[in-house]
C-alpha cells in the first residue's frame, strides 16, 4: 500500500503520528481510511476479475477445458461475492470517506476509530474468502446467493463464507452508522439538508438502506449456519421450514443491496455532469425525492428474483407492479441528467466520458431490468445469461463506470496531481468497446436459452460465448491500463492546478487547497 | 493533538481496531474449524475471545477516560445519540429476520405442507402449531406461556422501570439512588437470565423440546437464544455503567454512556414483549 | 448534419435489430409451441420496441446536446435548473407506458397459473442430477422412469467430436400427446432444481419437500429441449430435459409399449436407478 500523499507531516501540526505501516494500521483520518478502502477495493476487483477471466476462459469453447464443474461453480460464487462485497461496496465507502467530510465541511468522520475498524474488518473477511479456496472441499459453490439446501451440502468453505459475510455485514453497518451520523450531525453551519451535494444525499440514503438490510443478511446466514451444524429446520421442509423462506429473506436484503451499489454511483454522476456541463444540476429536489423513492420501493420488490418459485398469483403480480414502478424515479434521474447537459457548455474529460457512458449503458441495463420484471418474460429469462447481461450492464457499466468516473474526477484533489488525460480517454473507449462486446451478446445467449452457472453448454451457444470471452479478456486487460494511470498519477503525475475543473462548485473544490490537506475544515466553513 | 472542546473531537491513531480484527480473524476461522471438527478450532476460538474482550476493555476504558476528561463536546454527544439510535435500529432488523422466519413458517409454509396436494409427499400431516414438521418424528411439549415466561416478562418490565428510576436519579444527581436502582436493574436482568437457563434445562429435560425439534424448536431457541444473548450483553454494559457511576463518572447533565445503555435495555425489553406474544402466546 | 447522423445511426441500429430478429431463434426466444409461449414471445418483442423507442428518444436528445452544446463550439451555458411542469410530464408518461406494459403481462400470468382441469398429470422430481417422471393421471397412468443425460463423457472431455444435441439429449424422453393440457406436479428430492423447456414457456423451480405445479400444452409434434435452471451442484449443467410430443395414435402406442414393459417388470426386480431403457430413445423425429 504505497503512500499516496507525499507529505503527511509537512503541515506543522506537531502530532506524533505513527509512521510507516503503522500509520495505515492505526489511522483515524478519514482520508487515510478512504485511501485504504480504495486500494483494497481495487485489489479485490482484480481478484474477482481474475475469477471472471477463469469463467470466461472455460466458457470460451464448449466442453470442459480448464475448470472442472465443481471448481467452476466456486469461481462463479466467489466472483459474485468478491465483486459485490469486496470491490464495489468498499469502493463506494472509500469515496464516502474521502468526500463526505470534505463536501459538508466536517473535520472528519463522526466516529473516527470505528471508521478504521470498518475498514480493517474487510481484509479479515477477504482472507476467509480466499483461504476457502484452499481448504478441503474447496470454496462455497452455491452461487453468490447460496440458496439452501445446496449450501447446506458444502463443507468448510461454506462456513468460511458465512463468517466472511457476518464480518462484512458488521463492517457495512458500522460504516453506514458512521456516514449517517456524519451527515446528519457534522455539516458546516448553513449547509441545510437541501443544500447538500447530491453525492452526500445519495450516500445518506444508501447508508439507511445498509442499516436496514445488512442485519437481515446477518440473520439469514445465521439461520443457514444453524441449519448446517445445529440441526435447526428453518430451510428444511421435513421440519416444517421452507427453502424458499431463505430466498425471501435473502432477497429482502439482496434487492436493496443492488441499489446500495447504484445510488452512490448516481451521486457521483450527479456531481460530474453539472461540473462538465458548467450548469447547475437540473431538478435538484426531484433528484433527492427520486433517490428516496428508489430506496423505499426497493424494500418491496424482492420477490422479483423469485418469479419461478411458484408464488401465488397475487404475489407475482404485486412484485411485478412494484418492480416496474422503480423505472419511474430512475427515469426521472436520467431525464434530469439529460436536462442538465442540455444547453450546457460541455467539455469531455475522462470523468465526463465515463459519466455519459454510465448513463448510456445503465439505461440499457435498466430496460433489460424492466423486461425481467415482466413475469411471463422473466419465466423465460430467469437464471439465464439474459439476467447476467442485465446486471453486468447495471453493475459494470453502472457502478464500476461511475467509480472510474469518480476516481478520475477527484484524484487531482486527493493527490494534487493530474492523471494522463490521453490515457484516460483510451481507458474509456477501450472499456466501452470491450464491455459491450462481452455483455451485449449475452442477451442473445439468454434469450436463446443458455442457463447461467454452467461450465459447459450446447453447441448453438458456441459462437456468442467465444465473442463474449474475447471481449472479457480485452476488458480485463484494459483495466490494467487503469491501474497504470492511477499509479503513475499518484507517483509522478503533473501537479494539478488549484481547481482543475472549471465548473466544480462543491466545497472540496471551492474551500480547500489542492491537494486537500491532511486535516481539512478543523474550523467549519460557513455556507451562505 | 491540540483539541480544545469547541472542536469536534477526532481521536488519535489507535491500535484498538486492528486488535479487534485480529480477534475476529481467530474467532471466525476457529469457529469454522470447530464446526467441521478440525483440531485447532477450539484454541483459536478461545484466543479470539480473549483478544476480543481485551480489545473491548481497552477501547471502552479509553472512551470513558476521554469522556471524563471533557473531550466530548455537545456535537460529539449528539453523534453518540445518532450512532446508538441507528445501531439499535440495525438490531431491530436483525431480530426482524427471525420474526419474519417464524411468521412465514406459520402463515405460509405449514399450511402448504399440510394441504391436499402435499399429501402426496407428507401423507397425514396436519398444520397444527407447534410442530416439528412433517418429516421429523419428534414428540415434545410446547413451552407454556404462563409459567416462567410470564414471570420473566414481569422481571424485564420491572427492570425497565428500575432503569428509568435510575435515569431520574442521575438527572437529579441522587447518586446513591442511582447506584441502587442500577443494581436493582442488573439483579433483575441476572435473575431473568437465570430463569431463562432454567427454562432451557426444563425444555430439554422435561419437555423433550430441543433445537432440533423442527420449526417450533428452531424458532423458539433461535429467538429466545438471541434475545438472551442480548440481555447478557445488556447486563454486562449495565455493570460497567454501575462501576463507572460508583467511581464518580457522569454528571446530571452529561451522561450519555448511561443513557445509551438504558436505550439498549429498553430495546431488549421491547423485543421480549414481542417474543412473549409471538413465541409463547400465539 | 449531426441530427441527421443521429437519425441514421438510430435507423441502422433499428434495422440491425429487426433483421437480427428475423434470423430467428439464435437471437431470440425459441419458436413458441403453444399460445402462452406465443404471448411471451410477442410481449418481449413489443417491449423491446418500446424500450428502443424510449432509448432513441432520450439519447437522441442527449447526443444532440453532446454534439451541439460544447464549449469547444463556443456554446455558452444556459442558466435554467428547474421546471415543475416538465418534471411532471416525464413522471407521468413513464407511468402510462408501464401500465400499458403491465396489462397484457397480467393476463398472461393469470393464464400461466391456471392449472385447473388438466387432461393428464405428471409428477416431475429433480434429483442430483437427473429427472424422475411419474404419470399420475390421464393416459399413461402408472408409467414411471428416470431421465438422464446421454451425452458420452468423452464428448464432454473433448476426446470425441461433439454430437448435434450435445448436452441436450437424454436416455428417456418425457413423452406427451399433442394438444392436451399436461399438468406438472414438480418437486425435488435433494436440492432445488428447475424444470425448464423454453419452447413451451414453462419454468418452475423444483423445491424439496414442496409441490409446485405448472402446465403446458404442445401444439405440434416434435422434440423440445430444455435444461435444469437452478444451480444444483456439480452437474447442474448436465441435467437436460427433453420433451417429445406425439400425435394421439403414436402416443397411445407408446403408452401401450410402456405398460407392457411395466407388467413384465412387475415380477422382475425393480428397475435400477439410471438403467438405460433403450426402447424409448427415439431420435427419428425432430
Ligand atoms: C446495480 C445493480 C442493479 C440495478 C440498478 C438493477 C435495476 C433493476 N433491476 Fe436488476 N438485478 C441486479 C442488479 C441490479 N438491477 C442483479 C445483480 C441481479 C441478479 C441477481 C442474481 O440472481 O444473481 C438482478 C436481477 C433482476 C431481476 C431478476 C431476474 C431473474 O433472476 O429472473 C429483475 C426482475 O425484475 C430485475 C429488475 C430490475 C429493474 C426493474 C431495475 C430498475 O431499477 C431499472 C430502472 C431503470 C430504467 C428502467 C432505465 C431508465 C428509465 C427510463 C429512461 C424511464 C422510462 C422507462 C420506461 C417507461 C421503461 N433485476
Ligand atoms: C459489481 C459486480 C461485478 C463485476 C464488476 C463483474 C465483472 C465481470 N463479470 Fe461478473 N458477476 C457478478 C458481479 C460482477 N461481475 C455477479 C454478482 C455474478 C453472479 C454470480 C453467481 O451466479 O452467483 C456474476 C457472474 C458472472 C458470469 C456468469 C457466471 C456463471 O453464471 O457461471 C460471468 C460470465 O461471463 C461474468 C463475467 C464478468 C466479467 C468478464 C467481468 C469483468 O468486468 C471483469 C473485468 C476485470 C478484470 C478482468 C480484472 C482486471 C484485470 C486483470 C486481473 C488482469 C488479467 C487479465 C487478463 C488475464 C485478461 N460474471
Ligand atoms: Cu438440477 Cu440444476
Ligand atoms: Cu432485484
Amino acid at each position: 500500500m504505497a503512500a499516496v500523499h507525499g507529505d503527511v507531516h509537512g503541515h506543522g501540526h506537531g502530532d506524533h503520528h505513527p509512521t510507516g505501516i503503522m500509520r495505515w494500521v492505526m489511522t483515524t483520518n478519514h482520508k487515510d481510511i478512504g485511501t485504504m478502502y480504495l486500494w483494497f477495493a481495487l485489489s479485490m476487483f482484480f481478484v474477482g476479475g481474475t475469477l471472471a477471466m477463469g469463467i470466461r476462459a472455460e466458457l470460451y469453447q464448449p466442453g470442459i477445458q480448464i475448470l472442472e464443474p465443481e471448481l467452476f461453480n466456486q469461481f462463479t460464487t466467489l466472483h459474485g461475492l468478491i465483486m459485490v462485497f469486496g470491490a464495489v461496496m468498499p469502493a463506494f465507502v472509500g469515496f464516502a470517506n474521502w468526500q463526505v467530510p470534505m463536501m459538508i465541511g466536517a473535520p472528519d468522520m463522526a466516529f473516527a476509530r470505528m471508521n478504521n475498524w470498518s475498514f480493517w474488518l474487510l481484509p479479515v473477511a477477504a482472507s476467509f474468502l480466499i483461504i476457502s479456496f484452499f481448504v478441503p472441499g474447496g470454496a462455497a459453490a452455491g452461487g453468490w446467493t447460496f440458496y439452501p439446501p445446496l449450501s447446506v451440502q458444502g463443507g468448510l468453505g461454506v462456513d468460511l463464507m458465512i463468517f466472511a459475510v457476518h464480518i462484512l455485514g458488521a463492517s457495512s453497518i458500522m460504516g453506514a452508522i458512521n456516514i449517517i451520523t456524519t451527515i446528519l450531525n457534522m455539516r458546516a453551519p448553513g449547509m441545510t439538508l437541501m443544500k447538500m451535494p447530491m453525492f452526500v444525499w445519495t450516500w445518506l440514503i444508501t447508508a439507511y438502506l445498509l442499516v436496514l438490510v445488512m442485519p437481515v443478511l446477518a440473520g439469514t446466514v445465521t439461520m443457514l449456519l444453524t441449519d448446517r451444524h445445529f440441526g435447526t429446520s428453518f430451510f428444511n421442509a421435513a421440519g416444517g421450514g421452507d427453502p424458499v423462506l431463505f430466498q425471501h429473506i435473502f432477497w429482502f436484503f439482496g434487492h436493496p443491496e443492488v441499489y446500495i451499489m447504484i445510488l452512490p454511483a448516481f451521486g457521483i454522476v450527479s456531481e460530474i455532469i453539472p461540473t462538465f456541463a458548467r450548469k447547475r444540476l437540473f431538478g435538484y429536489s426531484s433528484m433527492v425525492y427520486a433517490t428516496a423513492s428508489i430506496a423505499l420501493l426497493s424494500c418491496f420488490v424482492w420477490a422479483h428474483h423469485m418469479f419461478t418459485v411458484g408464488m401465488p398469483v397475487v404475489g407475482q403480480l404485486f412484485f411485478m407492479y412494484m418492480t416496474m414502478l422503480i423505472a419511474v424515479p430512475t427515469g426521472v434521474k436520467v431525464f434530469n441528467w439529460t436536462a442538465t447537459m442540455w444547453q450546457g457548455s460541455m467539455t469531455f474529460e475522462t470523468p465526463m466520458l465515463f459519466s455519459i457512458g454510465f448513463i448510456f449503458l445503465f439505461v440499457i441495463g435498466g430496460f433489460s431490468g424492466v423486461i425481467c420484471a415482466i413475469v411471463p418474460i422473466d419465466i423465460q429469462v430467469q437464471e439465464t445469461y439474459y439476467v447476467i447481461a442485465h446486471f453486468h450492464y447495471v453493475l459494470v457499466s453502472g457502478s464500476l463506470f461511475a467509480l472510474f468516473a469518480g476516481a478520475y474526477y477527484w484524484i487531482p484533489k486527493w493527490t494534487g496531481r493530474m492523471y494522463n488525460e490521453t490515457l484516460g480517454k483510451w481507458h474509456f473507449w477501450l472499456s466501452m468497446f470491450f464491455f459491450n462486446l462481452t455483455f451485449f451478446v449475452q442477451h442473445f445467449l439468454g434469450l436463446a436459452g443458455m442457463p447461467r452457472r454452467i461450465p459447459d453448454y450446447a453447441l448453438q451457444f458456441a459462437d456468442f460465448n467465444m465473442v463474449s470471452s474475447i471481449g472479457a479478456f480485452g476488458f480485463g486487460l484494459t483495466q490494467i491500463l487503469f491501474v497504470y494511470i492511477m499509479v503513475s498519477c499518484v507517483r509522478s503525475g503533473e501537479p494539478a492546478p488549484e481547481k482543475p475543473w472549471e465548473g466544480a462548485t462543491t466545497l472540496e473544490w471551492t474551500h480547500l487547497p489542492t491537494p486537500a490537506p491532511y486535516h481539512s475544515f478543523e474550523t467549519p466553513p460557513v455556507i451562505k | 493533538m491540540s483539541q480544545d472542546s469547541s472542536h469536534y473531537f477526532v481521536p488519535e491513531p489507535s491500535p484498538f481496531p486492528i486488535i479487534g480484527s485480529v480477534a475476529l480473524f481467530f474467532l471466525g476461522l476457529g469457529a469454522a474449524f470447530t464446526m467441521n471438527k478440525i483440531e485447532p478450532g477450539y484454541w483459536m476460538v478461545a484466543i479470539g475471545f480473549a483478544i476480543l474482550f481485551y480489545m473491548i476493555f481497552i477501547w471502552f476504558r479509553q472512551v470513558s477516560l476521554e469522556s471524563e476528561s471533557g473531550k466530548y463536546n455537545k456535537t460529539v454527544d449528539v453523534s453518540f445519540r445518532w450512532g446508538m439510535s441507528w445501531f439499535i435500529l440495525s438490531e431491530v432488523m436483525f431480530f426482524a429476520a427471525f420474526f419474519g422466519a417464524l411468521f412465514y413458517m406459520r402463515v405460509f409454509s405449514l399450511p402448504w405442507l399440510a394441504d391436499a396436494e402435499h399429501s402426496l409427499l407428507w401423507p397425514g400431516f396436519e398444520a397444527i402449531w407447534p410442530t416439528a414438521g412433517p418429516g421429523i418424528a419428534d414428540t415434545f411439549t410446547q413451552m407454556g406461556a404462563w409459567g416462567l415466561p410470564a414471570i420473566n416478562t414481569a422481571l424485564l418490565l420491572a427492570s425497565g422501570v428500575t432503569c428509568t428510576f435510575a435515569h431520574h436519579a442521575i438527572r437529579e444527581n441522587r447518586r446513591e439512588a442511582l447506584k441502587m436502582w442500577l443494581l436493582a436493574t442488573i439483579a433483575l436482568g441476572v435473575l431473568f437470565l437465570g430463569l431463562q437457563c432454567y427454562e432451557y434445562v426444563h425444555a430439554y429435560r422435561d419437555l423433550d423440546l430441543k433445537l432440533t425439534s423442527g420449526a417450533y424448536g428452531s424458532t423458539f431457541f433461535m429467538l429466545t437464544g438471541f434475545h438472551g444473548f442480548h440481555v447478557t450483553v445488556g447486563v454486562i454494559m449495565l455493570t460497567v455503567i454501575y462501576f463507572r457511576c460508583a467511581s464518580g463518572h457522569f454528571t446530571a447533565e452529561n451522561h450519555f454512556g448511561f443513557e445509551g445503555v438504558a436505550w439498549y435495555w429498553h430495546f431488549v425489553d421491547v423485543v421480549w414483549l414481542a417474543l412473549f406474544v409471538f413465541v409463547y402466546l400465539l | 448534419m449531426s441530427s441527421k447522423l443521429v437519425a441514421s445511426l438510430a435507423g441502422i441500429f433499428g434495422l440491425a435489430l429487426y433483421s437480427s430478429m428475423a434470423i430467428g431463434s439464435k437471437y431470440n426466444l425459441p419458436e413458441p409451441q403453444n399460445f402462452i409461449a406465443q404471448d411471451v414471445y410477442d410481449q418481449h418483442i413489443v417491449l423491446m420496441w418500446i424500450c428502443l423507442v424510449i432509448f432513441i428518444g432520450v439519447f437522441g436528445v442527449m447526443f444532440y446536446s453532446v454534439l451541439k452544446h460544447r464549449k469547444s463550439q463556443g456554446y455558452k451555458a444556459a442558466n435554467f435548473h428547474h421546471s415543475t411542469s416538465v418534471e411532471i410530464v416525464w413522471t407521468v408518461i413513464p407511468v402510462i407506458i408501464l401500465v400499458l406494459m403491465a396489462w397484457p403481462a397480467t393476463k398472461t400470468v393469470i393464464a400461466m397459473k391456471d392449472t385447473s382441469e388438466p387432461d393428464m398429470t405428471i409428477k416431475v422430481t429433480g434429483y442430483q442430477w437427473m429427472w424422475g417422471y411419474d404419470y399420475l393421471q390421464g393416459d399413461g397412468e402408472g408409467i414411471s422412469f428416470y431421465s438422464k443425460l446421454s451425452t458420452p463423457v468423452a464428448q464432454i472431455e473433448n476426446k470425441e467430436p461433439k454430437g448435434e444435441n450435445y448436452l441436450l439429449e437424454v436416455d428417456n424422453n418425457l413423452v406427451v400427446p399433442v394438444g392436451k393440457k399436461v399438468r406438472l406436479i414438480i418437486t425435488a428430492n435433494d436440492v432445488i432444481h428447475a424444470w425448464w423447456v423454453p419452447a413451451l414457456a414453462v419454468k418452475q423451480d423444483a423445491i424439496p419437500g414442496f409441490i409446485r405445479d405448472s402446465w403446458f400444452e404442445v401444439d405440434n409434434p416434435g422434440i423440445y429441449r430444455g435444461q435444469c435452471a437452478e444451480l444444483c451442484g456439480k452437474d447442474h449443467g448436465y441435467m437436460p430435459i427433453v420433451v417429445e410430443a406425439l400425435e394421439a395414435e403414436q402416443y397411445a402406442e407408446w403408452v401401450a409399449e410402456q405398460q407392457e414393459k411395466l407388467a413384465a417388470e412387475e415380477t422382475s426386480e425393480k428397475q435400477k436407478l439410471g438403467l438405460v431403457d433403450g426402447s424409448i430413445v427415439t431420435n427419428e423425429k425432430s
